[in-house]
């Protein structure tokens, strides 16, 4: 078993009186390809902007590498790509390169240059996501799969050991999702990021990731096994069989 | 031609211009993109309250304007904190609350004569020697901050909530941009006036959205639109005797229309 990158323990949350998450323990271990799902509201990304300490929790303990996340200060250890990678305002007049080169800040520091050695990180980034041809392109006028992998690229650049995505499929293509997923595994496999990933479409992570988290009425079922081998529960958070939101298989 | 440089005042003039040319789109890129575009107006109404107390407590006028002008950005900042999804409420409570202390202010005074008018509308060839020096100043502060915390300051425009996750101090780093968008509006409130400062920031901006490249080469040509419109507006003022603020900043309108027309053209073809 790997060293364990976020620990979270009896964590509450809730807005008003509705608890969203309801003393929650759970942890993301070196080389985890983890899928965070469950239906609407359930908390999904409460929970990875709560890893990320955006949102600190009612109650209980985050720990980033083995550090109280309020004491934690190496956030180039961690990418995030959030919900809205790819709706950012897309006339912002920035290229290719000059945004993925803004995520060197955990590398060079406050005022801090970038020099040649750092533009060959941003290469390197660009390369692994088969976006170097485009680098000196407009992100804005790329495609939603274009712009996701730009975002990749952003979150490689400060050399992370986990990434935390929020729907990071959503408003792309058929095309780009398969080679979203494909990019992902070739980071968890030969990279060895660890992969941690809000989603909705569980029938896509069947089988792509090592470990399932489903959040349902404040509570958080956990399991080591694909989707489709973890049915009791996902009819306990989603309802009936049937109903289970299982979307498409390749 | 140049005959006009031999007077000291157009000298001077040509420096605060070209000063004020360089620094206003500078920051005024951030400002746009950030979709702070109001953020000149607001912090122009609170040196202009400035300037009438400086007048009233017989301070120099535009260390009054800086002081204010910086309070109402410490202000705006405070403010955001209380709106986070409404950044630009921040800036229409303070702009009302600087119309107010100005107008209030300026009654106290009893009265609103010429000196103030020259702030108001700019007063570009009335610019003196401690203007000059302020000016300079005040511009070696923002290039030197803007050059220093460049990466900052754009993945702030871009993401902020990204620069935070990077571990970015953004709240001390915002707080710090609306300072110095404070001491531009100072520093450019003597060459095009109170009135008109905001479009300096911005216009030229939206000139090199319209054809830009990447963000450096936006503020690169943003600054050279501006420069184009203090030299063409400074010397059309001197022989067609107009103001020369308004002149400046009409100038980078018909810049704008030009390169919106000169678009349009070469997307037919």
């Amino acid at each position: 078993m790997g060293a364990e990158i976020i620990r979270v323990e009896n964590i509450t949350f809730g807005y008003g009186k509705a608890k969203v998450l309801d003393n929650v323990s759970t942890s993301v271990i070196d080389g985890d390809f983890i899928g965070i799902v469950g239906p609407n509201g359930s908390g999904k990304s409460t929970l990875l902007r709560i890893f990320l300490g955006l949102i600190k929790p009612q109650k209980g303990t985050v720990r980033v590498f083995d550090t109280d996340i309020e004491k934690f200060n190496q956030w180039g250890k961690i990418g995030y790509i959030p919900q809205k990678a790819t709706s950012f305002n897309q006339g912002f007049p920035a290229t290719v390169e000059e945004v993925v080169s803004a995520n060197l800040y955990p590398v060079v520091g406050l005022a801090g240059r970038i020099k040649k050695t750092h533009c060959e990180k941003v290469d390197e980034a660009l390369q692994i996501v088969g976006m170097l041809e485009q680098k000196k392109s407009m992100v804005g006028r790329l495609s939603g799969g274009q712009q996701q992998r730009v975002f990749i690229a952003k979150a490689l650049v400060s050399a992370p050991r986990v990434i935390l995505m929020d729907e990071p499929t959503v408003g792309i293509d058929q095309n780009s999702e398969e080679s979203f997923y494909e990019l992902m595994g070739f980071l968890n496999r030969e990279k060895g990021i660890t992969l941690v990933m809000v989603t909705h479409d569980i029938g896509a992570i069947d089988n792509r990731v090592n470990r399932v988290l489903c959040l349902s009425g404040g509570k958080l079922y956990e399991h080591d096994c694909a989707v489709s081998r973890a049915s009791d529960i996902f009819k306990e958070a989603y309802g009936k069989r049937d109903s289970l939101p299982i979307i498409h298989r390749h | 031609m140049f005959e006009l440089f031999n007077y000291e005042f157009m000298q001077r003039a040509l420096a605060a211009g070209l000063l004020v040319a360089v620094i206003c789109p500078l920051i005024g890129t951030f400002v746009v993109m950030r979709r702070l575009s109001m953020i000149g107006d607001t912090l122009s109404h609170a040196s202009l309250a400035g300037i009438a107390a400086g007048m009233l407590g017989g301070l120099y006028p535009l260390w009054s304007a800086l002081i204010f002008s910086l309070a109402a950005a410490i202000g705006i900042e405070k403010l955001r904190k209380h709106f986070p999804q409404y950044a630009e409420l921040s800036i229409s409570i303070v702009l009302s609350a600087s119309i107010g202390l100005a107008v209030v202010l300026i009654s106290l005074a009893n009265s609103f004569n010429a000196d103030l008018m020259s702030y108001l509308f700019g007063s570009i060839i009335a610019v003196n020697a401690l203007d000059i020096y302020i000016i300079l100043g005040l511009s070696i502060i923002i290039l030197v901050s803007v050059g220093l915390f460049y990466k900052e300051f754009f993945y702030m425009a871009f993401d902020e909530e990204g620069a935070e996750l990077a571990g970015m101090p953004v709240s001390s780093l915002n707080m710090y941009f609306t300072v110095l968008t404070a001491m531009t509006i100072v520093v450019s409130m003597r060459v095009v006036g109170m009135m008109m400062v905001s479009s300096l920031m911005v216009v030229p901006v939206a000139c090199s959205l319209l054809i830009s490249k990447s963000f450096k080469n936006t503020i690169f040509l943003s600054v050279f639109f501006a420069l184009i419109s203090v030299v063409i507006g400074l010397f059309s003022s001197y022989w067609f005797d107009l103001a020369p603020g308004g002149s400046i900043v009409l100038t980078s309108v018909f810049i704008l229309i030009a390169v919106i027309i000169v678009k349009r053209i070469f997307r037919m073809q």
